[in-house]
């Protein structure tokens, strides 16, 4: 059961070493004129705020524990910032899709994600997280967690090695210190739209919690 | 099987049809059936090891059972059908073994066939709104798009209860009452070990009634594997108890081989053995991190996973995986042992003992540990028996139900290994099997490293692999218990059907018995010491 000469498309490798192409875009931007007390203040809060990514213990399946090791003694993600797992989405950054995601669990991950405090981001771990992975025929899979959250980062693999996950949440981190020039990272919507969707929330007739009326509930 | 045994069961039973196609086995009819399996329950078939819903086609729907006598040790296969593709009926044995009542839950989720006299008729794993039942063989899956609204969970369910008259009728049963105080865990809960979701009624701390819900990590692999070649099936059975990657395809390949007639040579049988083992120490060592986490001892959890990591470089310097290794393949291993595996290992070896020594000074000796895990959560041998709880929570309850020692695989009929065993039953019980089970898998590694045959790690085998008409089912001692395969060819390229005995929903089908009458707070030990898997439980 050899393969012969498999071709593996993947990054290349030189690109693994180009990390810094959005902060060189930013510096370019700035130097086209933003503000610069803001600016500077901006970074500040961004720099922050990027070095104390927390993350929500999710995990669905076996990319979860490949997300424990990365938590755990060898590759501990302590040292960029990512220690404080927080089981409440209340009080979590960004969530780590790490595993399949099925027909029944997608509306609550869609909860978990409402429920988390803004700013907010995604990160979409392991083949089955970009697109259903292995199970993507399967009839109870959802082909891609991009289809009900928008994703900010994927990691590919199955499962992504911690070395991986590293170097994706190192990038989570890097679009969050120039989010401000790329509108709310993770909503992709501008203010308007968001203010409009607040008043929408708060005004429309209580939907009792997004439960579907089912007439003939009771079979 | 035996002779006497296929005697007398033709005798308690005259209806009943011997086939002698793969494994063998008796097909009853249906109205016969329960009869048959009361008879056999009381002649000491204790056990039932696996119960998997069929569709026959044009012959109906059945079910297939797999029976052993723990006193014996004699197997049975038994099957009993029923025509009526519109409205299936089959009489329930989830009174004579408790496990069925999942089983039949899952049965009647993947098929429609509804059980008489089941006390909870509900789907198991999909969403009470889904149309249709996946595994029929006419599914159509456009039926099902992806829901988004969130589903309410009943509080009640229904039973079907036989009428004289030969009608069916349908009868509503309470789960919860009005009054009763209700409180929902998980499905994202970091001490659910994953996504699963338990509703459970209290009385003050103590929990009344325990109410699991399963399917927020269904995948169905069981139906993706009918549209699979056999080879391409050995991918998905790593990724359902992650933690028994090894074992997992291990017992697949097992059980085509064995439906091949294919023969492995001593070399494999010597490797697989040993991958088994380390990865039964590596899940072993996360059951231990991830017990003390939840118990709040998170020094342990950093001291088990440093040393697990080290079993994840031997297991990785040759299949090339850390988690998911894909290396078991039909006739062999997907590659020879990496030169350096032997010593490694041997180093390994020398290295984990002392660190279990320190496991212990860490943890099992700590005051709280043992206040919270002694004398909590007891599981009678009696109910683990009936629950088909294997692995190491059946033998902290006192049941011998080592695939291992029970039905010997591979290389571990040479080696010499003590099976642990505990009466206790208890949550202390649970953690103290895992741990000594470390060393005896240490054990049985030494023995076999440096005796490594000589010879193939892979037989030549077709390109295009058909099994024999014919099922078959074969176990292996998984991290967590008995994994079983259990194959029906029809002679193609594809399983007819492919159904994978769990290890963990025996677990969560004996977690109300246990949990009931325990503080709330004992939930989180019962469940970390009962060291399910969630997508195993689910596939
Ligand atoms: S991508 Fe692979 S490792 Fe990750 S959850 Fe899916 S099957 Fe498991």
């Amino acid at each position: 059961m050899e393969v012969r000469n498999p071709r593996i498309k993947s990054m290349k490798y030189e690109d693994f070493n180009d990390n810094e192409y959005i902060e060189s875009m930013v510096r370019e931007l700035r130097e086209n004129g933003t503000n610069v007390v803001v600016g500077c203040l901006d970074e500040v809060i961004e720099w922050g705020r990027s070095n104390s990514l927390w993350p929500l213990t999710f995990a669905t399946s076996c990319c979860g524990i490949e997300f424990m090791a990365v938590g755990a003694a060898r590759y501990d993600f302590a040292r960029f910032g990512f220690e404080v797992a927080r089981a409440s989405p209340r009080q979590a950054d960004f969530i780590m899709v790490a595993g399949t995601i099925t027909h029944k669990m997608a509306p609550v991950l869609k909860r978990l994600y409402d429920q988390m405090a803004d700013p907010k981001y995604v990160i979409a771990t392991g083949g089955c997280a970009i697109s259903g992975g292995p199970f993507k025929k399967s009839y109870h899979v959802v082909d891609g967690v991009d289809k009900i959250l928008p994703v900010d980062v994927y990691i590919p693999g199955c499962p992504p090695r911690p070395e991986a996950m590293l170097y994706g949440l190192m990038q989570l981190q890097r679009k969050v210190k120039v989010q401000r020039f790329f509108g709310d990272v993770n909503r992709q919507i501008d203010r308007k739209e968001c203010e409009e969707l607040l008043r929408r929330d708060l005004t429309a007739e209580k939907n009792e919690l997004n439960v579907e009326k089912d007439a003939n509930h009771e079979q | 099987m035996n002779n006497n045994l296929k005697e007398s069961i033709t005798a308690w039973e005259p209806a009943a049809v011997w086939s002698e196609c793969g494994d063998g086995w008796f097909t009853v009819p249906a109205d016969r059936f329960r009869d048959l399996a009361v008879r056999l329950r009381a002649e000491g078939f204790d056990f039932l090891r696996s119960l998997t819903g069929m569709d026959w086609g044009g012959e109906g729907f059945g079910v297939v059972y797999h029976l052993e006598s723990t006193a014996t040790g004699e197997n049975v296969v038994l099957r009993t059908m029923t025509p009526d593709r519109e409205n299936p009926v089959l009489p329930s044995v989830c009174d004579l073994w408790k496990t069925a009542e999942l089983n039949e839950r899952e049965a009647f989720d993947y098929f429609g066939i509804r059980f008489l006299n089941h006390p909870d008729m509900r789907r198991l794993f999909l969403r009470d709104d889904w149309v249709g039942y996946p595994l029929r063989k006419d599914y159509d899956p456009s039926q099902n798009p992806l829901r988004m609204s969130n589903e309410v969970s009943k509080d009640s369910t229904a039973s079907f209860e036989l009428m004289p008259d030969g009608s069916i009728i349908r009868q509503r049963n309470v789960l919860f009452d009005e009054g009763e105080y209700v409180i929902n865990i998980g499905p994202q809960h970091p001490a659910t070990h994953g996504v699963l979701r338990f509703r459970v009624s209290l009385e003050g701390e103590i929990i009344r009634k325990l109410d699991a819900h399963c399917g927020y990590i269904h995948r169905g692999i069981e139906k993706m594997c009918e549209e699979l070649t056999y080879p391409q099936t050995l991918a998905l059975t790593d990724r359902l108890d992650y933690l028994g990657a090894a074992q997992n395809r291990h017992a697949l390949c097992m059980c085509i081989e064995k439906g091949l007639g294919v023969e492995v040579p001593e070399r494999v049988q010597y490797i697989r053995t040993i991958m088994d083992e380390l990865q039964r120490i590596d899940s072993h060592l996360l059951f231990f991190s991830c017990l003390c986490m939840d118990m709040g001892a998170l020094t342990a959890f950093f001291y088990g996973f440093r040393d697990r990591e080290k079993v994840l470089d031997i297991l990785e310097q040759t299949t090339g995986g850390r988690l998911i290794q894909t290396y078991n393949t039909i006739g062999g291993v997907q590659a020879d042992i990496h030169p350096d595996f032997v010593r490694k290992t041997k180093e390994f070896i020398a290295y984990m003992r002392p660190k279990l020594r320190e496991y212990h000074e860490v943890f099992t000796g700590n005051v709280i540990a043992q206040e919270r895990l002694k004398g909590t959560g007891v599981l009678t041998r009696e109910d683990a028996i009936s629950f088909g709880a294997t692995g190491g929570t059946g033998r902290a309850s006192g049941w011998a139900c080592d695939v291992r020692k029970r039905h010997p695989y591979a290389a571990y009929g040479k080696v010499d290994f003590e099976e642990v065993l505990f009466t206790e039953g208890d949550c202390f019980a649970r953690y103290m099997v895992r741990m000594r089970e470390i060393e005896q898998s240490l054990n049985i590694i030494e023995q076999l490293i440096d005796n490594i045959p000589e010879g193939e790690y892979q037989l030549k085998m077709k390109p295009v692999i058909r099994i024999p008409e014919g099922s078959y089912y074969a176990a292996v001692e998984g991290s967590r218990g008995e994994f079983g395969v259990f194959i029906e060819s029809r002679g193609d390229k594809y399983p007819y059907r492919m159904k994978f005995r769990s290890t963990g929903l025996p677990l969560v089908a004996c977690l109300e018995t246990i949990a009931r009458g325990t503080k709330i707070a004992d939930l989180i030990a019962i469940g970390g010491t009962l060291d399910y898997v969630v997508p195993d439980i689910d596939r």
